[in-house]
């Protein structure tokens, strides 16, 4: 599923970025655990395609990553790729179905009503649909971006620090709801967290600390 | 879900801005608008209304007043001129139609206009009703006239000295209504037309009892206000103003050349009116502008999610450039209606102040190339804002926050 070599990122001149070899399965879920600024993020927007390493190799759902334009880039993560972000960041002039909807359209794939209803329903805010994002409570809003980056049935689910700011009941429930969306949707799921709460979950880990 | 309706959707969550600049555009757009439509309905209207007559003979004074008198019924005379130097002009070899008016009496603000049937065929007129004068003292309204004041064929009334009549009333000669001329578009409408003999029937009554003598030497002394002549050849163009004016008592005045006068007097204000309209536009795209790139700080991580989505940076680059074209195209479409709207206030006015009504029923070819234009503003005024989104630096900003 994922296959990394070789990778370095360069932020400026200076500081420079290694990253180890990893690669991952279909079907298995990680843990990319280190403190902050050790390069989790960095390894989670490569693998997105949301940076070019300056480095290495990048093969992701057997898409070599360095032979695609930006364009290209572009239209291979939108189909392959879901990602829920620690601040959420749901579109706030959007109600909850457009949030989904949005992704359906900017993937270009099919503008599914059912898709979205059915979605919605799967992560329990099935009746929240007509509402925005800032009518809901934290937990919802969650709910709510975890159906956006799994309504695309994308191969590979990405989550950065989705634990973040929950509380101990929070932080399990959420990871709960993404290994469920996960296999519900046949996804390999990457979850890159500072957070020691959530490692007894996942067998197979990568630890950038050392 | 397409581009449209997600700018839709973005520019309905901010209302005030939204509305800020919808409203410089379209009161921008709806100015202009005003302008075209008036002042071109009006330029028509003086142009046919113009349309056969070459030159004006009346009474020494402006040049400016006897045209606006003698042919638009809009100002008062200058005076009257003798019968037989009217009659006199007539018969010149360089005139093929000469149709002298007598003026001076009013009706409920509309004038009562003495004068020949050819008067009337210049202008193409037909009768909705009823027949032409035949005798003295007989009256064939105009449309507008019949409309307003609902007096019909075999009603009486009398006239009142003074243009807007609403001076002293010739109670002794009240006239007879035998016809109602169809709409025609032109100054007829507002007309009380009548034979020449009428008007001086009616000012000769006024003098009491005549005898024979006194009678014969009112006929000597009868004079009408205007002559509205037809060159017969281009010659006349050249030769006749220039004599009228400096071998005879009378003054002669061309259309053509005063109401060119009056349009690049009016012309000033409709400058001054055009500029602060384009002032507004240019305030309009700065105001589009400015809210759409003041928007980006806030809206960074939304087009950084975007891109996570699988947006490339052409399609944020659209985004910004319709939201820019969606503001410019209904800002345009409101200032279009409020155009047509203001201009039919405008119209309702005039029709108060019995003058050339304008429509805002009517419509331009250069009002889409008004859209056009304010379609080029949004375009412009989205350039940057879409630029810097295009620009996003998708892991950079998500990694901030």
């Amino acid at each position: 599923m994922i296959a990394v070599r070789g990778l370095a990122h360069r932020y400026d001149s200076t500081a420079v970025l290694r990253l180890p070899e990893w690669k991952v399965a279909q079907g298995e879920h990680w843990l990319v655990l280190g403190p902050s600024g050790c390069g989790k993020t960095t390894l989670l927007h490569i693998v997105a395609g949301l940076i070019r390493p300056s480095e290495g190799a990048v093969a992701v759902s057997g898409t070599d990553l360095m032979k695609l334009d930006g364009a290209q880039l572009d239209r291979w993560r939108g189909s392959t790729i879901g990602i829920v972000l620690q601040a959420l960041h749901l579109v706030k002039h959007l109600s909850v179905h457009d949030n989904l909807r949005i992704a359906q359209y900017l993937a270009r794939a099919p503008q599914d009503d059912a898709r979205i209803a059915e979605t919605l329903a799967a992560l329990g805010v099935g009746d929240k649909a007509a509402r925005r994002p800032a009518e809901l409570s934290e937990g919802e809003r969650q709910r709510v971006a975890i159906a956006r980056a799994v309504v695309n049935r994308p191969k590979l689910l990405l989550a950065d620090e989705p634990t973040a700011n929950l509380d101990d009941g929070a932080a399990a429930h959420a990871v709960e709801l993404l290994l469920r969306q996960a296999e519900r949707n046949g996804a390999t799921l990457v979850v890159a967290t500072h957070d020691a709460r959530v490692k007894q979950k996942f067998d197979q880990r990568l630890d950038l600390s050392a | 879900m397409n581009l449209a309706t997600l700018s839709a959707s973005y520019l309905r969550a901010r209302p005030l801005n939204t509305a800020l600049s919808l409203l410089l555009l379209a009161l921008g757009v709806g100015t202009i608008v005003l302008l075209l439509l008036a002042v071109s309905q009006l330029e028509e209207r003086m142009t046919r209304d113009a349309r056969g007559i070459d030159l004006v003979v009346g009474a020494k004074g402006s040049p400016m007043q006897l045209i606006l008198s003698g042919i638009y019924h809009a100002d008062a005379p200058t005076g009257n001129i003798p019968l037989a130097a009217a009659q006199e002009l007539g018969k010149n070899r360089l005139v093929k139609k000469s149709m002298p008016l007598a003026l001076g009496d009013g009706w409920k603000g509309y004038r009562i206009v003495g004068a020949g049937h050819e008067y009337l065929e210049h202008y193409g007129a037909r009768l909705a009703a009823g027949r032409l004068w035949q005798k003295s003292m007989e009256v064939v309204l105009g449309s507008e006239v019949a409309a307003r004041t609902r007096v019909g064929i075999g009603e009486r009334f009398a006239g009142a000295h003074g243009v807007t009549g609403q001076g002293e009333e010739h109670g002794a000669a009240p006239y007879d209504v035998v016809g109602i001329l169809a709409p025609s578009g032109s100054v007829l409408d507002r007309l009380v037309l009548t034979s020449i003999e009428s008007v001086w029937q009616v000012h000769e009554e006024e003098h009491g009892p005549q005898d024979e003598e006194d009678r014969k030497a009112l006929a000597e002394d009868r004079e009408v206000t205007v002559v509205l002549l037809q060159y017969g050849s281009p010659l006349a163009a050249a030769t006749l103003p220039r004599s009228i004016n400096s071998q005879t008592e009378m003054q002669a005045a061309s259309p053509a050349y005063e109401t060119a006068r009056l349009f690049r007097i009016v012309g000033v204000g409709v400058e001054a009116l055009r500029a602060f309209a384009i002032v507004l536009i240019v305030a309009a795209a700065l105001s589009v502008f400015i809210a759409l790139y003041t928007a980006l700080e806030e809206r960074r991580y939304e087009l950084a999610v975007m891109r996570t989505l699988g947006a490339s940076p052409r399609r944020l680059f659209g985004l910004l450039m319709t939201e820019g074209v969606v503001l410019a195209l209904v800002g345009a479409l409101i200032g279009l209606a409020l155009g047509h709207a203001l201009t039919s206030l405008l119209g309702l006015w005039l029709e108060t102040q019995q003058q050339h009504a304008v429509t805002g029923l009517d419509w331009r070819p250069e009002e889409l190339w008004l859209v056009a234009v304010a379609l080029g503003v949004g375009v412009i005024a989205a350039l940057l804002p879409a630029w810097r989104a295009y620009r996003t630096d998708v892991s950079r900003t998500l990694a901030r926050g």
